[in-house]
């Protein structure tokens, strides 16, 4: 079979659960395809995992209130190991690329990390991946049992598929976690999470301070119905907290459209937002790198261009 | 105690990756140390510098001869030995843990600081699958750390925000920006490196047999409009921009 991780948040199950069921799909991998959701309290979950799998299996349980690394992998190790699954695919988030290796050691598979495509070719799976700061496209392929992280963003959620899937109760056997939460500071944004935005709308330096950021960046991104980004500078600087930030060391996005407001396109932001569909910049310097990967450019004053875009878009 | 830092040479952000027959080609790129890997380097010096009771602190570098010079550099910063593990081979990073795993061992290393992501490869991998192999715990994305005795304290990157943890070594410890800035090696002491240990070990002592094979590499580059609009009347520019986004990309409604 083909096991798939859940993720879900707040009790809804995450597009990126639905993009990892499309990935099991094209993988041209045999068997039912079956959702595991791990977590407590997640009945409404594992009923809208349903919908899009062959099965569910589902391990309701105290210990799973909380995510941990070696609890996860455990979890998902023993299922597999049950259940003699050819290939894991788990979400390549932050928890997923931290869990999956561990996954792929315990069962000696070999991992195919952050996947963009699957294919098979003869037995050995195939899978597309960002290097080199995802400025280079490599294929890479592995034969028999694989674990597999799937990038966000890079395939359609799935649709249902006839019936609903069977449900059923797992039981585990779980370590208890070694590491010791001792305080969360959840970064709230009432906006739409910048790895699920159709569209983003990002702030760089150029916006000029951090009642700028809020009164363009923020202001265009509500009028949009976007989530709001901003580059490494902005975050160091400590104008936006570091949940917003797009690029190597912060989220890697691929919206519909992805607006840079005063943002120059240093490499490392590039390799964050590089494969949105659309790319919309502004700023004042036409030398920008941004301006080399833009779809559609303006050069000049954000001062302007921006009040003049948050008016004409509030029609 | 002992702490393994991991290090490895990549080319520099701003380098341009040429690809050759399929496979990418660094000739005449600018390398350098990868960044998150020099955090690993820095925190481990800080650590003994903050009186933790530190022996040793040792990096380890897989893969070609130009990984050398990423040892150098931490030998430079200020680490005591480095060991080198050559070969030219490509391995995936969860194979590659099992040198980490035997070396960390062989050095009675209790604490392994890893880059949090690494800039050639991409991956976030071989800091966990080291812990795995280890059986032990793992903080991945830390930017702040602090040692008292075997106990680990401090703040790391989740999926939606950020954790305050505690941890007992042994551990693995990958990095985030943020943790620290990073000395640079000042000439007396890249001259007192020349002359630390750098060990070379046979790759084939550690038993490694890849289970990922690359199959192609290319640059895929996604056409662009680079259509440009005259910023000088903002009011039309901004009009314009959303009509395009509306009626040619349709992008917003």
């Amino acid at each position: 079979m083909i096991l798939i991780v859940a993720e879900h948040t707040a009790g809804k199950l995450a597009k990126a659960t639905l993009e990892m069921v499309t990935a099991a799909r094209e993988s041209g991998r045999e068997g039912p395809i079956t959702l595991l959701v791990l977590g407590q309290n997640v009945a409404a979950v594992a009923t809208e995992a349903a919908a899009v799998a062959d099965q569910v299996l589902v391990a309701d349980l105290p210990g799973l209130a909380t995510y941990n690394a070696e609890v996860w992998a455990a979890a998902t190790t023993q299922i597999a190991q049950e259940g003699e699954a050819h290939t894991v695919i788990i979400g390549g988030s932050r928890s997923g690329r931290e869990y999956a290796p561990r996954v792929a050691v315990k069962l000696d598979a070999a991992y195919l990390e952050d996947a963009t495509k699957l294919s098979s070719n003869g037995a050995a799976l195939q899978a597309q991946r960002y290097t080199y700061l995802a400025r280079v496209t490599e294929t890479v392929e592995a034969d028999g049992l694989v674990v597999v992280t799937v990038k966000p963003g890079s395939f359609a959620p799935a649709a249902p598929a006839g019936a609903a899937g069977e449900q059923y109760d797992v039981e585990l056997t779980l370590p208890a976690p070694r590491v010791e939460v001792t305080g969360k500071s959840v970064e709230k944004s009432s906006r739409v999470a910048l790895t699920e935005a159709d569209v983003i709308v990002t702030g760089g330096r150029g916006v000029g301070s951090p009642e700028n950021f809020s009164r363009y960046v923020e202001a265009l991104a509500d009028n949009l119905g976007a989530g709001v980004g901003a580059t490494r500078a902005v975050v160091d600087a400590g104008w936006r907290p570091y949940a917003e930030q797009v690029g190597q060391t912060g989220k890697t996005v691929q919206p519909k459209a992805y607006i840079a407001l005063g943002v120059s396109g240093a490499v490392q932001h590039l390799s964050g937002m590089g494969k949105s569909k659309n790319i919309i910049a502004i700023n004042k310097d036409a030398e920008a790198p941004i301006f080399k990967v833009a779809d559609y450019g303006i050069v000049g004053d954000i001062n302007e261009i921006v009040p003049a875009l948050i008016e004409a878009s509030r029609k | 105690m002992n702490i393994l830092t991991l290090v490895r040479q990549v080319p520099d952000a701003e380098a341009r990756v040429k690809i050759n027959a399929q496979q990418v080609d660094l000739d005449g790129a600018t390398l350098v140390i990868d960044g998150m890997d020099e955090y690993g380097v820095e925190e481990a010096l800080r650590l003994r510098e903050s009186g933790a009771p530190i022996e040793q602190i040792i990096a380890l570098a897989i893969g070609p001869k130009r990984n050398e010079d990423a040892l150098r550099t931490a030998l430079a910063m200020g680490v005591d030995r480095a060991i080198h593990v050559e070969t030219d081979e490509k391995f995936d990073a969860v194979t590659l843990s099992r040198v980490v795993a035997q070396v960390a061992q062989a050095e009675n290393a209790t604490l392994i600081l890893a880059g949090g992501q690494e800039a050639d490869w991409d991956s976030q991998a071989l800091g966990a699958a080291s812990a795995e192999r280890l059986g032990w715990p793992q903080l991945t994305w830390t930017n702040e750390l602090k040692l008292d005795g075997d106990t680990l304290t401090g703040r790391h990157d989740v999926d939606d925000g950020n954790e305050s943890f505690r941890a007992t070594l042994p551990a693995v410890v990958t990095t985030q920006q943020g943790l620290n800035e990073p000395r640079y090696p000042t000439l007396p002491n890249i001259m007192k490196a020349k002359k630390k240990e750098l060990r070379k070990d046979d790759p084939a002592t550690y038993g490694l047999t890849g289970k990922v094979r690359t199959v192609n590499a290319e640059i895929q580059t996604r056409a662009r409009l680079n259509t440009m609009i005259d910023g000088k009347d903002a009011q039309a520019a901004a009009q314009q921009l959303l009509d395009l986004l509306r009626n040619e990309a349709k992008v917003i409604a």
